[in-house]
């Protein structure tokens, strides 16, 4: 499998004249479970010690160990860190799928391989390195059995040579990745080192790509956005987690159990929080919401077979008015389609969650920055509305990794919303459930336990009254759920608001969100660049959607919604919302591979668009 | 309305309480909408009387329930605790939910057979194998009575519907898979045994971990003919107690005489007594084995085995394991659960 979706350029002359400093991208191609992971990640972080800003995504398969993935490294010095079509340096470990990766390469290309592959014989128009492995492998002295991993480590000497990473860069980064274990680090530094020795000895440097040092990444972090996630929840004050391991979600819990273990235990030994594995996603989200009702901060992570499972519980938090956190780490679907695939495919089936009438709160979270603020977000919408929320993330954001500016100390006090205490109720003598006093449709609950007479409600999925009450009769239904609706309403005003890119007068706008916008900020510099097109943004933070997107598509002529699914799933989500002589102006360009999209893809589709 | 007047008035005599002061009436719910003579709604009234005697605070109470005619009755008994009608089958993790954000309530859950045994049978399974503090009734029809009767998977080999169709598949004894999953206290009783269901619910109330209760309850309107095992004539000719239950609170002074010989006396964890007056020789309730075995022997000779079938006072409860502070994680302040700056600054430079 091709991991790559463009058909290689016709030669293009002569290679070796240009040089590319900063600007790059890295693909290696490794079997799973060959312990890469630790190489890839010393290869990014010795790039991003260098200063230039960096992304690494992991395209790997459903499988522990034996079939091929691929890792990439964008290296940009403008920042641009979404996933690039071209791949520049091809680092082929991978005997099964060497050739093909080779073949998708574009002409200029290099390709660093292990001698015995022989690729420099599939093409004649790549720059080729060879690199005897298993030779330098048996110099640093490893057993048999690790000789095999630290092959992985020997790449990384070869591509910080060529590439001229500052080498003491590469000794600092694989001593990180191994601080508690001196032995492993080592071997890992003898590894890198005979990789680079025999570059220096015995390659000569023939592309044009250089890593040159820069300052873009001083006091920046790395980390992906379901350990971001993670922490924003312990920071959000979150107590009750409960879960179903799928992948694209499960770090974020298991990161999040290793932080409250650290982080959430008081000094005598007891845990501020309960973390608990369910039997599946039904159990995990009923357990959310009981604790919910009980009181916690609660939620639960999971994706789209999952959040499929919890389609009745999110009607019965919805109408019983109770607040949930669900993470929905999204996959491509639909069934188990591609789970270690990315997509935002679950916008629909998520904002519509569950029969009847309902309609639940989203956010879209687009960077580890954004996981990490809107767990606060999130805990707070559904405590201050009394509803679910989805926090739609995605497995590229969720457990890829990411640069960013380290996260500020959360300022916002934690909101818990309208509940009654036992001196509330002294005081008011009684309260009606789901009676709208404020006028902003919602009703003040009370939490089981609370030691007054009158504090009890009956708490149900059936048909009730404002006092809580069992109830058939139409006019209460409809009041109720009108009522319910108000709440939808009320959050326009407090969900995030949308983010705008540009002068606001351009005549195309785009529209889009989550870890989409990677890919439209770079696409926005090569409309204007290479087609002189000037464009707005909108970055949606959030639904239901705020007054800013009804303005900002009545602004503008014609409006892109750029998404990564299908059927233009957020396109339908607004077309729902917005009056009907605003529709035709909205505009589709989707992506569904399951690879993270990219600016190239987006620009060409626009421009074809466009009729350019 | 008839009213009665003298001339000269007696004091009202002092209503009623129990030890915590408060009347029978403070126990007590909305009326029933269940049919008349539903048995479910007389295990309605040993909750109320035992919860009333025990000296349990209403309003720590929560009620639990799914989807059936068994789970509309938690709106029957104790308006004054908390309640949550749930979605059919998954009682079980709301419940448990609501157990990790408050360790103090007293859970009950009621339920039914078929909330329980199919539908809920995963959640059910779960349940008790973490031994979560709950007390868990199973209002056991044998048939689906909001659905108009059909048949439940606790409905007996062979046993009928009204229509006369004919059960061909085994039932699942709810009691033996709670024992062997993990529940701490796992008994059977009839709605209409009114002394042993009573009893049986104040000694669940002492109890620490799970409680499984499954209590025959005949559906008096889709499955009480003949031709029905779950009927009240057939309960009445077929219940088998397995020995007479006799329960002394902790809180109650009074030391009832008892003989060691025929009679095994259980300590529960809140020093509570659970006494058990053997009518069989040799039962030991702390033996799963045996507990299993007996319940199958019971199904082999048609008989309905009663009484507690398995009890272990000791066990730790998942709520125990959890190890969680004292204070419910519900109501603990920003103070506790927001991590300090220095945590965050020292999470970031990990990361840098």
């Amino acid at each position: 499998m091709a991991t790559t979706d463009i058909v290689p350029r016709e030669m293009s002359g002569q290679t070796g004249q240009r040089r590319v400093v900063n600007d790059m991208s890295i693909q290696v191609a490794t079997v799973n479970g060959s312990g890469s992971q630790s190489s890839n990640t010393v290869l990014l972080r010795s790039i991003f010690q260098m200063g230039v800003p960096i992304s690494g995504k992991n395209l790997f398969p459903s499988n522990i160990a034996g079939l091929p993935t691929w890792y990439t490294i964008r290296a940009n010095q403008d920042g641009y860190i979404a996933r690039k079509k071209e791949i520049d340096l091809l680092i082929a470990m991978n005997a099964e799928t060497a050739q093909d990766d080779v073949k998708t390469l574009a002409a200029g290309a290099a390709v660093l391989y292990d001698e015995p592959l022989a690729l420099d014989k599939v093409r004649d128009d790549l720059i080729y390195y060879a690199v005897p492995y298993d030779k330098l492998a048996a110099t640093v002295g490893a057993d048999a059995k690790l000789r095999k991993l630290i092959k992985n480590m020997i790449y990384v000497g070869v591509a910080a040579q060529l590439l001229g990473i500052d080498y003491a860069e590469v000794e600092k980064a694989i001593r990180k990745q191994f601080a508690t274990k001196v032995k492993a680090a080592n071997l890992n530094l003898a590894a890198a080192k005979a990789g680079r020795d025999y570059a220096a000895a015995n390659l000569t440097k023939r592309d044009p790509f250089y890593i040159q040092r820069m300052n873009k990444t001083a006091g920046k972090i790395i980390v992906d956005g379901n350990s971001a996630a993670a922490m924003g929840c312990m920071f959000a004050g979150c107590t009750v987690v409960t879960w179903y391991p799928i992948t694209p979600s499960s770090s974020l819990v298991e990161t999040m159990i290793d932080y409250m273990k650290e982080y959430r235990v008081g000094p005598d030994g007891k845990a501020t929080f309960a973390i608990v594995q369910a039997e599946d996603e039904l159990a995990a989200v009923g357990m959310v919401i009981g604790a919910a009702w009980a009181g916690a901060r609660s939620m639960t992570a999971t994706a789209g077979p999952g959040i499929s499972l919890m389609a009745e519980f999110a009607g019965l938090a919805y109408y019983v008015e109770v607040p949930a956190v669900i993470w929905n780490i999204q996959r491509v679907g639909p069934s188990t389609g591609l789970p270690t695939r990315t997509a935002q495919g679950d916008v629909l089936s998520t904002a519509f969650l569950s029969h009847g009438d309902t309609k639940h709160i989203m956010l879209f979270p687009n960077s580890v920055s954004e996981c990490f603020s809107m767990a606060q977000d999130a805990f707070d919408l559904a405590e201050r509305l009394q509803t679910p929320v989805f926090v739609m993330s995605d497995l590229d954001l969720g457990m890829n990794n990411w640069m960013s500016d380290p996260f500020p100390y959360p300022e916002k006090p934690i909101n818990r919303g309208k509940v009654l205490s036992k001196a509330d109720l002294e005081k008011a003598g009684g309260f009606a459930r789901y009676k709208d006093v404020d006028g902003d449709g919602v009703g003040y609950r009370t939490l089981p336990g609370t030691d007054h007479p009158a504090a009890a409600y009956f708490a149900r999925g059936s048909g009730h009254n404002e006092k809580a009450q069992y109830s058939e009769r139409p006019d209460d239904f409809e009041r109720n759920m009108e009522r319910i609706n108000k709440k939808f309403e009320t959050a326009r005003s407090m969900v995030p608001r949308p983010e705008l890119a540009g002068s606001g007068q351009a005549k195309v706008g785009i529209l889009a969100y989550g870890t989409s916008h990677w890919a439209i900020i770079e696409s926005r510099d090569q409309l204007a660049k290479e087609h002189k097109l000037e464009t707005d943004y909108l970055r949606l933070l959030s639904y239901p959607f705020t007054r800013e997107v009804h303005d900002f598509i009545a602004r503008h002529e014609r409006v892109y919604v750029v998404e990564q699914n299908r059927d233009g799933q957020m396109a339908s989500l607004l077309k729902l919302d917005l009056k009907a002589e605003l529709t035709p102006r909205l505009r589709s360009i989707c992506h569904i591979h399951g690879l993270p999209i990219d600016a190239r893809s987006v620009t060409d589709e626009l421009m074809m668009m466009e009729g350019k | 309305m008839g009213t009665t007047t003298t001339n000269t008035p007696a004091p009202a005599p002092a209503p009623k309480t129990n030890r915590i002061g408060l009347q029978v009436m403070d126990y007590r719910g909305g009326k029933t909408t269940l049919c008349a003579g539903c048995g479910h709604n007389a295990i309605s009234e040993r909750i109320i009387d035992a919860m009333y005697e025990m000296g349990v605070p209403p309003e720590r109470v929560a009620k639990f329930s799914g989807i059936g005619c068994s789970s509309k009755s938690p709106a029957y008994f104790m308006n004054r605790s908390h309640s949550f009608n749930s979605v059919h089958g998954r009682m079980p993790s709301v419940a448990t939910g609501a157990m990790l954000a408050n360790k103090n309530l007293i859970a009950l859950g009621v339920t039914g057979d078929g909330d329980t045994v199919s539908i809920g049978a995963g959640q059910f399974i779960h349940l008790m194998r973490r031994n979560l503090p709950i007390i868990y009734v199973i209002e056991d029809n044998g048939c689906y009575g909001l659905t108009k009767g059909q048949f439940s998977a606790t409905a007996d080999l062979g046993s009928t519907l009204k229509s006369g169709v004919v059960n061909d598949l085994p039932p699942v004894d709810t009691c033996a898979m709670a024992i062997q999953l993990g529940a701490t206290f796992v008994g059977r009783s009839f709605s209409g045994d009114k002394r042993q269901l009573h009893t049986m619910l104040k000694a669940a109330l002492a109890h620490h971990g799970t409680v499984m209760l499954d209590v025959v309850s005949p559906c008096v309107t889709f499955n009480d003919h003949e031709g029905s095992t779950k009927s009240y004539k057939y309960m009445q000719a077929h219940e088998e107690p397995l020995h007479e239950v006799s329960f002394v609170p902790a809180f109650e002074e009074i030391n009832v005489d008892y003989d060691p010989g025929t009679t095994l006396e259980v300590t529960m964890h809140d020093g509570s007594s659970l006494r058990l007056k053997k009518l069989e020789q040799e039962y030991d309730p702390t033996d799963k084995i045996q507990a299993v075995q007996r319940l199958m022997e019971s199904h082999a000779k048609g008989e309905v085995l009663t009484g507690v079938f398995y009890i272990n006072a000791k066990a730790p409860s998942f709520i125990d394991m959890l190890n969680v502070t004292d204070e419910p994680l519900a109501t603990l302040p920003e103070s506790v659960t927001r991590p300090s700056r220095e945590v965050l600054a020292k999470c970031m430079a990990e990361l840098q």
